[in-house]
């Protein structure tokens, strides 16, 4: 019981790091219907944003001396880190629609597929020059200890990864419904006519969702690397893609599917890390997105289209 | 004798002339030629499924690694013999290439009733599972990878290979049957309203795409002489994917060239990135030819998505005409 | 169970996408070599009837016969196979191939030798190959495309593109061929020209042909029977007078 209730906080952690990627995904599918398939990548460059500005960042905010007692400083230095590679990457992802997707727009699926693996290929291999092919080991951006509950031990950063996710969701849930822009951007993903009856020209609310994703995705990035502090140009690859399967599993295009679908996946994995063996760790998200594929197209929440003759 | 399978043994006939006189050959081009040949193989396959039937596949080095493990085993278990030593090459690769098309069947059968990206993300889905099976699997080394004691692969299975290839996929395509994997790539719905099965097509296509790239897979492994399991990645597969759409879709001649040149341009950047006259910093920018590529990639979607060797190619109005006299 | 003349029988058949209604217990007889009319405002159901019959869209309730068989739950290449062909209201030509080619793709369905033939290009692929060329030339000759035999399909005008999709149709040997709106974007020349050539090509393959068209003076002009759809139901049927003078037709025309 110890061991499942473990690995299921061990799983949601994770999970709320493939929710904020998925949700990139999805806003995306929702306003352009195509896979931005650089998307993982943005969640890389991310966390290498955060290993550069730290070092700055720390000079203006100096944290506490002992990492492992919480501390004001040390929790704003790490609270500015983040909010610092949220922007970058959001102009990042908001420059690469501009530049490489719009021209692209109404293109065949097939061209724009294409571009983004180029895309992401891009970021991918200049990452590996700008910042070097090996690991590099993130700064303790945040106090860390462990908390024992029993015989249960929770890391003080998996309940901040959680937290944040939480908060971030919140955030993000006001910004879709209740800002002009959110309702805009929702009325563009349910038809292309209704968002200009809003008064906003699409290729605001497109850039304005690249946007939106690209932080969230930023932002797990700085989470992912406080709870796991190594970091390399390839890190964006793999949780891209299971992010993705997560996006798909609570249909495509559905933001709280995507929540779903990230937690999800991040608990399966872990108990099939956990109970199976480590081997499967990246079958599991492949296999899960087959099956689901196959089974339920739509994802688990979504509806049924047919195609118009 | 008509033309096709003249053009055929003139091409077997030539790889085998030229492999008389493989032994002058410097050793580092022959290297670059096989690896040609190889993908060329791969290019020109991958082409069948994403260039004329239109399912973008992004697993295509899955099937690959099908072929190369499976032939590399009948290699092993065999053992090494002097005599018959062609005999049993031409066994493994052929067991290489139907392990792989079998793996194909079990594949393109689920996942072509999808399109698109999602397609693209299953065949991605399907490869990455067949690199965690070899890794898992003792029998073929796991994680380590394998070696094959024998170095069979030479210059005339290679290019017999390679034009066996080019024969299948071309002379299957200019002919009222063939005609159907074009239909579905243009319009599904018109397709089935003509009475073509598009599912069978789809399914066919990637059946014989991943034959061919099992018979890379097993040239390959008899050439490299190990094989690993992160050789076969993602990565291997998006390499073939890009000679597909540097030559153009549906344009074998122009993936003949694109492979070629593909294959050439690694070498040629290496060099080009050790020259000293160059500022330190942009060398090693020059020598990883990923980002040269995904830049490729890029501005050929935005500037000529119909690949760079699209139109009216000498080869392309040869071909024209060789169709015009079949029919 | 149904003992019946017709060569197709649509039978109470009703379509639904989510709470709407595009079919609705729908009846309709084809005998064979009948040229029936199908007509009704826009939106009124005539192409899901054309999707329904072709096994685009199943029935959700309903059974859809033809040639003595049931055809519902068959796949659309199936139901071609049997004999029913179509053209598209937005024309569905196969973009990348020469209008030769579009006609010749058609002629796949009773290809006698399959891929092994195909690897091998014996003699009797060569002659196979020829007699499919023979048959795609006098089919672009009746009408009159044989000039534009190798052009891009899409550089054709708007007409010729109409017809093109007729001769595909035509190539897959059907008893019953299905024309959603031929004539549309058409000028008054070429639709007199269609009717002759629709007239010509029902007698040459005893064909029955099932026509959808907004434009009354063909509908009228070459119809024996004409059926009148209006919000997914069948209001009326008859020959082309007595629909000219039905109440409910004027009404459905006139609208509120
Ligand atoms: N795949 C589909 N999903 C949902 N609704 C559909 C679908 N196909 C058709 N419809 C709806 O069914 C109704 C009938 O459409 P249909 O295209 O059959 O009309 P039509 O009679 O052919 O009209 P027109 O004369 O304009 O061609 C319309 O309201 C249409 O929006
Ligand atoms: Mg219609």
């Amino acid at each position: 019981m110890i061991q499942f209730l473990q690995q299921l906080i061990n799983g949601l952690a994770l999970g709320s790091i493939y929710a904020l990627i998925a949700l990139g995904y999805t806003m995306v599918y929702g306003v352009l219907k195509f896979i931005n398939f650089a998307h993982g990548d943005i969640y890389m460059v991310g966390a290498f944003v955060g290993l550069y500005v730290t070092p700055w960042v720390w000079k203006v905010i100096p944290p506490g001396q002992d990492p492992s007692k919480f501390n004001w400083n040390t929790t704003a230095g790490g609270l500015v880190v983040m909010l610092i590679s949220m922007v970058v990457c959001a102009v990042l992802g908001i420059l690469i629609e501009r530049l490489v997707y719009r021209p692209l727009r109404n293109r065949p699926r097939l061209t724009v597929l294409i571009t983004a693996i180029g895309v992401s290929i891009f970021l991918e291999n200049f990452g590996q020059y700008l910042f070097g092919a090996d690991p590099k080991s993130f700064p303790d951006i945040l106090p860390d200890r462990t908390i024992d509950i029993g015989d249960l031990s929770i890391f003080m950063n998996q309940i901040v990864v959680f937290v944040t996710t939480i908060v971030l969701l919140v955030a993000l849930r006001y910004i879709v419904m209740k800002t002009r822009m959110g309702t805009a951007m929702r009325a563009l993903s349910y038809n292309t006519t209704a968002a200009s009856l809003m008064g906003i020209n699409n290729d605001v609310i497109i850039a304005f969702t690249f946007g939106l994703g690209s932080a969230l995705a930023a932002a797990a990035g700085i989470l992912n690397a406080i709870n796991y502090p190594s970091i390399d140009p390839l890190m964006g690859i793999l949780p891209g893609i299971k992010a993705f399967v997560a996006a798909v599993l609570g249909g495509i295009g559905n933001l709280p599917g995507a929540v779903v679908g990230g937690l999800l996946l991040g608990v399966l994995e872990t108990m099939v890390v956990g109970y199976i063996s480590p081997m499967y760790r990246d079958a599991i998200a492949f296999a899960a997105l087959i099956f689901i594929l196959l089974f339920r197209p739509n994802g688990l929440f979504g509806k049924i289209e047919k195609e118009k003759v | 004798m008509n033309r096709p399978k003249t053009w055929l043994l003139l091409s077997i006939l030539a790889a085998w002339v030229i492999s008389r006189f493989q032994g002058a050959i410097n050793p580092y081009y022959y290297d670059i030629l096989i690896t040609i040949g190889i993908n060329i193989i791969l290019g020109v396959s991958l082409n069948l499924v994403t260039g004329y039937t239109g399912q973008f596949s992004l697993g295509h080095a899955g099937f690959m690694s099908v072929g190369a493990y499976a032939s590399a085993m009948v290699t092993l278990s065999v053992g090494a013999h002097a005599r018959g030593e062609s005999l049993i090459f031409i066994g493994a690769l052929l067991v290489g290439g139907l392990s792989a098309a079998l793996a194909g069947l079990l594949v393109g059968g689920p996942s072509l009733r999808l399109k698109g990206d999602y397609l693209a993300i299953v065949t991605l889905g399907f490869a990455e599972i067949i690199r965690v099976v070899f890794e898992n699997v003792e029998a073929v080394g796991a994680a380590r990878g394998l070696s094959i004691p024998v170095h069979t692969t030479d210059f005339f299975w290679t290019f017999l290979s390679v034009a066996l290839t080019i024969y299948v996929v071309v002379f299957l395509v200019h002919s009222t049957y063939g005609r159907g994997f074009l239909t579905v790539r243009d319009d599904e719905v018109a397709a089935e309203a003509m009475g073509i099965n598009a599912t069978k097509y789809k399914v066919l296509a990637f059946v014989v795409a991943a034959f061919f790239a099992g018979i890379a897979g097993g040239l390959y492994a008899h050439f490299k002489q190990f094989i690993h399991p992160e050789g076969f990645g993602y990565l291997r597969s998006v390499d073939i994917v890009v000679i597909v759409i540097l030559g153009g879709m549906g344009n074998t001649p122009g993936v003949i060239i694109a492979a070629v040149l593909l294959t050439i341009l690694p070498e040629g950047l290496r060099a080009l990135g050790s020259w000293s006259a160059l500022p330190e910093a942009i060398r090693p920018l020059i020598q990883n030819r990923m980002i040269l590529y995904s830049l490729l990639l890029i501005a050929l979607m935005l500037l000529r998505p119909q690949g760079l060797f699209s139109t009216g190619g000498r080869l392309t109005k040869w071909l024209k005409r060789g169709k015009g006299a079949a029919a | 169970m149904s003992v019946s003349s017709a060569l197709l029988e649509v039978d109470q058949c009703t379509v639904q996408f989510g709470g709407l209604k595009a079919v609705s217990e729908l009846d309709l007889r084809i005998h064979e070599g009948e040229l029936v009319g199908l007509i009704g405002p826009n939106g009124a159901g005539k192409t899901t009837i054309f999707n329904l019959i072709t096994g685009v869209y199943q029935p959700t309730d309903g059974d859809i016969w033809f040639d003595g068989q049931s055809v519902v739950g068959h796949k659309p290449y199936q139901i071609t196979a049997r004999g029913i062909a179509r053209t598209f209201q937005n024309i569905r030509l196969f973009s990348s191939l020469s209008v030769f080619d579009n006609v010749r793709a058609a002629c796949n369905l009773h290809l006698k030798h399959g891929i092994s033939h195909a690897l091998w290009r014996g003699g009797a692929f060569a002659r196979e190959e020829a007699e499919i060329a023979e048959r795609v030339d006098g089919l672009l000759d009746i009408f009159h495309l044989s000039h534009l035999r190798n052009a891009e399909c899409t550089s054709l005008p708007y007409g010729d593109q109409r017809r093109l999709e007729i001769v595909r149709a035509l190539a897959t040997r059907p008893k019953l061929l299905l024309l959603d709106e031929p004539a549309a974007g058409m000028n008054p020349t070429e639709k007199g020209e269609l009717m002759r050539l629709i007239r010509f090509a029902q007698e040459k393959f005893q064909l029955a042909v099932l026509l959808v068209e907004h434009d009354m003076r063909v509908v009228m002009g070459i119809c024996e029977r004409i059926a009148v759809i209006d919000y997914g139901v069948k209001i009326a049927e008859g020959t082309p007078e007595a629909i000219r003078n039905d109440r409910k037709v004027i009404e459905a025309y006139l609208g509120e």
